[in-house]
């Protein structure tokens, strides 16, 4: 099963290596792992997207919390939470597809960020599956190249006053 | 007042109450041995390969039940450390290695004797530094004997660039260290207390699967007092051994690979484990699935990872094993409920079972009288010794008859290179326990073949003037390798026989040591006595049998009741 885990840990040189490290060694997966600062600047936030059974998740997280640098573990997909991914997606664009691909890009709520004579550059952002979706749609059409960002995610706050 | 950084890394020693440094030097760390010279509260001793550092600072760690301390220079300096600390993490042991490393402007740019050791060690260490700002020294040295002492020990590398060394700086006043990131649980949830006695009162059929984690904890007297309170058997793993007392009639010896017949009975039989310090090691269970299949599991461990990662447990305690232990024995003491005497009524049946596996197939071998058998020569130091002397042993055939034969009364009395299992530790790990334990008696038990792969520290030995004595099992094999080809591998001896061997009993004295040698069974008491005797390092060569095997065995994968016996 797949899951979200969110690390705290101190900005401190090596320390993604400490994590990355870990994973290799004890041959746990990493899909994907997105890493930057919090709002204090000594603390950074790892948002990694993990596959394992429980047992496996468990030993993840208890693994991680054992390093030195790491504040606080959370299996994110415990909780309600909301989740975000980014694609840059460059497409051939022939005069015949161009409207098509602004369309799809639109059904999105995706942004053309790059234009030239025979490609567009377009961002979408959205959870893995929504990404994932309009890769596939405009795939067909021709992509020369992707990038995309890990996933990050957040807990949703409490609904309660 | 501002002084340099080497000096200031010897007063944080000093504060540490360091009194010994086990190293050897290198153009790094030179402004280092400079202040070593000018003071004498630190003792250094210069071994004669980095290796040996940090096994006899992991002995020395041992025997005082504190931190243990090596210094090396950058480069080979520092990769010779490597099997050393990559021990001491697998065995929990506390050790600050100190590590020299080239200038901070060089770094990163394969400067001579450069080596990026903290990324080397990272995956082998608790935790490691590489301090590259002056002002972070003391309190990353701080740190670094705080981490490696509390919690779960382990090894700590602190990597100190040259100019570092060199610096000026203010030495902080000492402070308590406080980390955010880094809080070990020492005190266990009264309510997991609870149930583990509940459990423990309900049980038939019990048993104590003892750990280092005991000796770590320092939670000896705890352990022996709960089991002889409800008559409970004890079964060690091999760094458990002197964890519980050798000789009690509840100990049980080791159990696992090559433990006795009925330990692994016990534990396979058994409706209640009671794990305290110990991880469930391959070398432990054999097929998972088949360890101790009836039994409820209760696990005490200050390391959460330890717990649930290859045995599911029933009843985990997250703490320290001596304030664990202690708070079963209060809540017991404290039990109204509770009748002792209906409690080891309850236990007899079970004893007695224990005790005709005893009988059964004790632990023994086939004794010869005009060849030495391995297990006679342990006898006989363990009978010469009254069972007081510090053993340290090599790895292999000779470890595990060390850990069979020499029956540990008291903790810290037995050093093994446990869970990494490293030939050449023996040896060194008797030089440090020596330098911590001036007055005992300090013997290696080693084969011939790992005997030599630190050989060359009997020149510190001579040196330091510690009268180890090294009780070399020689019977020309390399005789745990040879055991599984024998049984294994259709008795194809590939590379297991040494065909060339120095003399040892001409070796030694080529050292100024003492050598001595026995062929013969009637020789073998002869020799020991005059080694125990002899205020100087001693060779004894034991001529043993050169096929002899270690039994019970339990073949790789298999469950621990399909034991191979004598």
């Amino acid at each position: 099963m797949k899951h979200t885990i969110s690390v705290l840990l101190q900005n401190r040189p090596g320390v993604l290596s400490r994590v990355t490290g870990l994973f290799s060694g004890r041959g746990f997966n990493i899909e994907s792992l997105s890493v930057a600062p919090t709002l204090e600047a000594d603390i950074s936030c790892l948002t990694l997207v993990t596959t394992g059974d429980d047992a496996i998740v468990e030993q993840i997280t208890k693994q991680l919390h054992k390093l030195i640098d790491v504040i606080k573990v959370t299996d994110i997909s415990e909780t309600d939470y909301v989740e975000r991914e980014m694609a840059l997606v460059r497409v051939k664009a022939e005069p015949s597809t161009r409207a098509e691909i602004l369309r799809i890009t639109d059904i999105f709520r995706g942004k053309v960020v790059d234009v030239s004579p025979r490609s567009f550059a377009v961002e979408v952002t959205g959870t893995c599956d929504k990404v994932k979706a309009m890769i596939d749609l405009l795939r067909p059409i021709g992509i020369q190249e992707i990038i995309r960002t890990g996933t990050i995610a957040m807990t949703r706050a409490s609904k309660k006053f | 007042m501002k002084i340099t950084g080497a000096q200031a890394w010897l007063k944080c020693l000093e504060e540490q109450n360091v009194d010994t440094v086990f190293g050897f030097p290198g153009g790094a760390v030179i402004d280092l041995y400079d202040e070593i010279l000018a003071q004498d509260k630190i003792t250094h001793v210069l071994v004669r390969h980095e290796q040996a550092a940090v096994h006899a600072a992991d002995a020395y760690a041992r025997v005082i039940g504190d931190v243990g301390v090596a210094l090396v220079t950058s480069g080979p300096g520092a990769t010779n450390t490597v099997t050393g600390i990559a021990s001491a993490y697998l065995d929990s042991i506390p050790i600050v290695v100190f590590t020299g490393q080239v200038p901070t402007g060089l770094i990163g740019n394969d400067a001579f004797q450069e080596v990026d050791i903290v990324g080397i060690t990272r995956p082998c260490t608790k935790h490691n530094y590489l301090v590259k700002d002056p002002n972070q020294l003391v309190s990353t040295i701080r740190e670094a004997f705080h981490i490696a002492r509390t919690g779960r020990p382990g090894p700590v590398l602190v990597d100190l660039p040259k100019d570092v060394m060199a610096a000026k700086i203010s030495f902080p006043e000492p402070k308590p260290v406080k980390m955010r990131t880094y809080q070990p649980t020492y005190e266990p949830h009264p309510g997991q207390v609870e149930k583990a006695c509940r459990a423990i009162m309900k049980a038939k059929k019990p048993v104590f699967y003892i750990g280092g984690g005991v000796i770590a904890s320092k939670a000896h007297d705890e352990l022996t007092e709960l089991a002889r309170k409800m008559d409970i058997p004890v079964t060690m793993t091999l760094m458990g051994l002197g964890g519980f007392p050798g000789t009690d009639p509840l100990s049980m010896g080791m159990l696992g690979m090559h433990g006795t017949y009925y330990s692994n009975m016990a534990v396979a039989n058994c409706d209640l484990l009671v794990s305290v310090g110990a991880r469930f090691d391959d070398r432990v269970t054999g097929r998972i699935d088949a360890f101790a299949p009836h039994a409820k599991i209760i696990h005490i461990d200050i390391d959460p990872t330890s717990i649930s990662k290859n045995v599911r447990v029933d009843i985990p305690i997250v703490a320290d094993c001596k304030h664990a232990l202690a708070g079963m024995n209060n809540w017991f003491d404290r039990c109204k409920e509770i009748d002792l005497a209906a409690e080891k009524e309850k236990h007899e049946p079970w004893l007695k079972q224990i005790k005709d596996w005893k009988v059964e197939h004790p632990l023994g071998y086939v004794e010869e009288t005009d060849i030495i058998k391995p297990q006679f020569v342990v006898q006989k130091l363990h009978e010469l010794t009254q069972g007081d002397a510090i053993i340290t042993t090599e790895v292999g055939q000779n470890q595990m008859w060390a850990a069979q034969f020499y029956h540990f009364n008291h903790p810290r009395a037995f050093m093994t290179s446990g869970g990494l299992g490293v030939m050449g530790y023996g040896f060194p790990a008797a030089i440090g326990a020596q330098m911590a334990a001036p007055d005992r008696t300090v013997i290696d038990i080693a084969g011939d073949g790992s005997i030599q792969m630190n050989i060359q520290e009997m020149a510190t030995a001579m040196q330091y003037k510690l009268p180890v004595k090294i009780a070399i099992l020689n019977n020309n094999f390399l005789g745990m390798v040879r055991q599984w080809q024998e049984l294994f591998y259709d008795k194809k001896y590939s590379a297991t026989p040494l065909d060339v061997a120095p003399d040892f009993v001409a070796l030694a004295k080529a050292y100024g040591a003492v050598g001595l040698r026995a062929t013969k069974p009637s020789e073998v008491e002869p020799v020991i006595k005059e080694a125990l005797a002899t205020k100087n390092l001693v060779v004894m060569d034991f001529v043993i049998a050169r096929e002899e095997g270690v039994y019970p065995m339990v073949p790789a994968g298999k469950a621990t009741t399909e034991m191979l016996l004598v």
